[in-house]
């Protein structure tokens, strides 16, 4: 199979096998055969949720890009653009953000009219292909994310060489990198029992400043919305390495829900990552359509489902791994209520009534899905 | 009580209307009814005998026409000069002072003088309106000298009467005529003007070469495209199917055969002796009775078995037809129009009552013409052009009911399609149904009609191909366009990974770009696409950004300096 010609294979560092792409694209104009690439699908056909280790998985379909396909010609382009850049990186030892990848890919053509990247929206995506097309992880091409997240608690690590005790970062707490790898990253003690993964950052603030990590010796991360892959990589090393559970404090919408299924099992986009960010062990703490009633929330504080959050949150109900009976149960009861509830929501029960009664009470009855 | 006027003093006052009076009331037939046709209709008639009498003779026909402004406002003096075959001296007070002398109504012939009324009714309006006679120069060849004279019509009997005759050591032409006349006449430039016609005239007879000089002193030259006459003509005896009940008995009356019989079948084509007997006795007749004794009853029986359908009669033998031809119309158009793809299509003769016509269509597309404006009609009878009444003309109906979307162009319902196209639609017949006494649209006959739809229709095939092939080479250019660029952008990635220069990597790229995008190549190389498109004869492409065709102003030294007279 022509597909099998392009394999790159995998012993190789991430340098050559960019190399080994660009020669098989010589040897294909050699052959008088339309240069290509076979990049693995990143969408809800080409996954699998594997049920034995409860993470989603790629599959094995790929979708072809050709430089001589006017509906392909420009991504097959900047695919080698965005390569091209990752070897110079690579080639000078150097790691940069996506951001500076693609100012580094941005030009204008020879017409003077087109640019090779009209925004970074149009680069990310093409890093993420050449990542699963190579095999070749973001951090092996040298590239990181803006950095986004921050953690608090009785965690001491080190970073870049530096010694940092977690317990003592202030209100802001320490921004969690975009690359989180052993060689930067190296964790030194703890004293925590759990990890709680809260989805806004007000909430997260308003629990670092009530320190609640303290009273109830949690490391607290927020990811700022959909965490970053440096903190789903860093919530996953510190799960295996610390041995502690993780809870996820979400928004009660469809969206929170489908922040927790990514960090429990990875997400549709970068299945290929599930294996080193998934926590299937992850749980959900809250929101949960069932707390409104049973913590007695006021109906002023819920906010009526628009179209955009039924149509999503029946799609999440199909996904398989959606599928279990508390999770279907959990949803429906969110849409027959045709309400959502944001974490702040609980802030009507009193400043401090997450920190003291809610999450408190939710751990001790062992209260998550 | 009004006076009773006897039918002897109405006898006595209809004998003294004149010729000019019935000229006068009958204007709109003769094409004199507004100032501006009448300076039309006068270069007409007389570019219309110059090119017939060079034709007749033989002669490859170059043309002089000139306007002058005389004094007096409204008034011109329009001179026609040809090398045509001359007059003979005693033949043109008659040819340029009688109204229909020599007039070609009854020859089955295919002819140009069918149209107007001649140029003899030129002269007599150009008489009445300014009071001057037409002055006549010709010269029948090197061995006689030219002569000159004015021809003066007496206008209440319809006599010419030459004056001033006189010889002429030295003519410029060996041989041709020149007639010169002044009239009331406007002169307006556009539509429906002199140089339309002229330039018209141009496109359906590539074989002339016109001079033109208009009233500002202002020059077009058009250089005649093929070196040979169109073949001539040949005459033929009327289709018992073509002939109406009023003109059998007057053939039968004036017929030189002694019975029906031999009248039938020699005086008609396509009637053999048997047929002719066959016929006489279904209506009744004995074949073997005097023509001139057939009554009118019997007349009218035999005119039914003429038309009878099961009456079978072949068709007109089609041979009198003389067409334009498909290069000499391609010849034609390409010095009159300035386009980039040209189709022509010339169909087999076919016949409408008994007549035999033949249908010639030619297609200008793209170049100079206008993008936006609606499609134009050039319409021709017998490679006359046809100026007025376009809407009620049979051609321009035939061209609407034509789908242009089927060739890639725009038309909206019930109109003529839009785009930078010249239609052509050239009725060749011995007798060209006329709509109107003024002789200037095409009577609606279906034949007609289906003869020219399926015209157009084979010339609009050809242009829908290449105009689709066009686009389709525009939108391959586009795209080869895209992947070049993007081909530089994917080799300087390449060599930057690889760490080597790319040459070949690059050109291997770019033919397989070129290979994609083929048929951009159309755009470079027009002679190729037209080879490609069709190894026709019928099509012929011009490179629109190349080396323009000659220019209807040509240079001083490609006319023919032997026939060349310099204008006035």
């Amino acid at each position: 199979m022509t597909s099998d010609r392009l394999r790159i294979p995998a012993s190789l560092d991430a340098r050559a096998k960019i190399e080994h792409l660009a020669k098989k694209t010589i040897a294909m104009a050699r052959r008088e055969v339309d240069p290509y690439v076979d990049i693995p699908s990143r969408t809800l056909s080409n996954v699998t949720f594997s049920k034995r280790k409860k993470i989603i998985e790629m599959g094995d379909a790929t979708q072809r890009r050709s430089l001589f396909n006017l509906n392909q010609a420009r991504k097959y382009m900047q695919t080698l653009l965005v390569a091209r850049g990752c070897t110079q990186l690579l080639d000078e030892r150097k790691t940069t953000s996506i951001r500076d990848l693609y100012y580094m890919s941005k030009h204008t053509l020879a017409d003077g009219k087109e640019n090779t990247f009209e925004g970074q929206e149009e680069s990310d995506p093409i890093i993420e292909d050449l990542e699963v097309t190579l095999g070749a992880l973001r951090e092996e091409l040298h590239l990181f994310a803006a950095k986004r997240g921050s953690v608090v608690g009785p965690l001491t690590l080190v970073d870049a060489g530096d010694v940092i005790d977690l317990s003592r970062m202030g209100s802001g707490g320490w921004s969690v990198p975009g690359i989180v790898e052993p060689e930067t990253i190296r964790f030194v003690g703890h004293g925590a029992k759990f990890i709680l993964l809260v989805e806004k950052e007000a909430v997260w603030a308003r629990l670092n400043e009530d320190k609640f990590w303290k009273r109830h010796d949690c490391i607290l991360v927020t990811g700022q919305g959909q965490p970053p892959r440096g903190v789903r990589r860093l919530l996953y090393r510190m799960v295996h390495e610390l041995k502690l559970p993780l809870y996820v404090f979400v928004d009660n919408d469809p969206w929170g829900y489908y922040i927790h299924s990514v960090v429990k099992q990875g997400s549709i986009g970068l299945a290929f990552e599930s294996k080193r960010m998934a926590v299937p062990k992850a749980r959900f703490i809250g929101l949960s359509s069932f707390d409104p009633g049973a913590y007695d929330l006021s109906e002023d504080v819920s906010i009526r489902l628009n179209d955009q959050d039924r149509s999503r949150a029946k799609e999440i109900l199909n996904y398989e791994w959606f599928k279990a009976k508390a999770w279907q149960r959990e949803i429906r009861n969110m849409l027959s209520a045709g309400v959502k509830w944001e974490l702040e929501a609980l802030s009507s029960k009193g400043l401090s009534f997450v920190t003291e009664e809610f999450l408190p009470k939710k751990i001790a009855e062992r209260d998550w899905l | 009580m009004a006076k009773r006027v006897t039918a002897e003093t109405l006898s006595r006052r209809q004998r003294e209307i004149s010729v000019s009076e019935f000229f006068a009331k009958n204007r709109h037939l003769l094409g004199f009814d507004s100032l501006r046709k009448a300076l039309l209709t006068t270069v007409k008639e007389a570019v219309d005998n110059s090119l017939d009498a060079c034709e007749e003779a033989g002669i490859l026909p170059e043309i002089w026409v000139e306007l002058e402004a005389a004094e007096g406002g409204n008034r011109y003096v329009v001179r026609v000069t040809d090398n045509g075959p001359g007059i003979v001296r005693a033949q043109a007070p008659r040819i340029f002072g009688q109204l229909l002398y020599g007039s070609k109504f009854h020859s089955l012939k295919q002819s140009r003088g069918q149209q107007g009324i001649g140029i003899s009714a030129a002269a007599m309006y150009g008489q009445l309106t300014t009071g001057k006679p037409v002055s006549v120069v010709s010269r029948t060849g090197p061995g006689s000298p030219a002569y000159a004279m004015q021809v003066v019509i007496d206008t209440n009997t319809n006599k010419p009467k030459a004056v001033g005759r006189k010889k002429l050591d030295d003519w410029d032409l060996d041989h041709g005529t020149r007639v010169e006349l002044e009239l009331e006449a406007q002169y307006l430039k556009g539509r429906q003007s002199v140089e339309e016609f002229l330039h018209q005239v141009a496109v359906a007879n590539p074989h002339a070469t016109l001079h033109y000089r208009d009233p500002r002193g202002e020059e077009a030259h058009y250089v005649r495209g093929v070196e040979s006459n169109p073949v001539a003509p040949r005459e033929i005896k009327p289709h018992p199917h073509g002939v109406e009940l009023g003109v059998l008995m007057k053939m039968l009356q004036s017929t030189e055969h002694a019975t029906i019989g031999q009248c039938l079948s020699r005086d008609f084509s396509r009637v053999s002796p048997q047929m002719a007997v066959g016929l006489a006795k279904r209506a009744g007749i004995d074949p073997k009775a005097r023509p001139h004794t057939v009554v009118r009853k019997a007349a009218d029986k035999l005119y039914q078995a003429l038309n009878d359908a099961s009456t079978r009669i072949r068709p007109p033998s089609t041979d009198c037809l003389s067409p334009i031809g498909v290069q000499e119309l391609l010849a034609g158009l390409t010095r009159g129009i300035r386009a980039e793809f040209y189709a022509v299509e010339t169909r087999r003769p076919a016949v409408y009552r008994g007549n035999p016509f033949q249908v010639e269509v030619g297609m200008a597309w793209g170049g100079d013409l206008p993008a936006d404006d609606l499609a134009k009609v050039l319409r021709f009878a017998n490679r006359v052009p046809l100026q007025y009444l376009a809407g009620s003309c049979c051609i321009t109906k035939a061209v609407m009911d034509v789908s242009w979307r089927n060739y890639g162009l725009t038309q909206s319902r019930g109109a003529l399609p839009s785009g930078p196209l010249i239609v052509l639609v050239h009725l060749a017949s011995v007798w060209v149904p006329f709509s109107s006494e003024s002789k200037v649209a095409v009577a609606d006959y279906d034949e007609i009609r289906k003869e020219i739809k399926l015209a157009v229709q084979t010339c609009g095939r050809r242009l829908g191909r290449y105009v689709k092939r066009k686009a389709r080479a525009r939108s391959e250019a586009r795209r080869r366009e895209v992947f070049n660029l993007y081909i530089e952008e994917v080799v300087s990635s390449v060599e930057a990974i690889t760490g080597k220069n790319q040459k070949l990597f690059r050109e291997r790229l770019l033919a397989i770009s070129r290979k994609k995008t083929e048929l951009a190549g159309m755009l470079e190389e027009q002679d190729g696409a037209a080879d490609e498109m069709e190894a026709s004869e019928n099509v012929l492409v011009v490179d629109p950004d190349a080396e323009r065709l000659p220019p209807p102003v040509p240079a001083e030294a490609e006319r023919d300096p032997g026939s060349q007279l310099e204008l006035a």
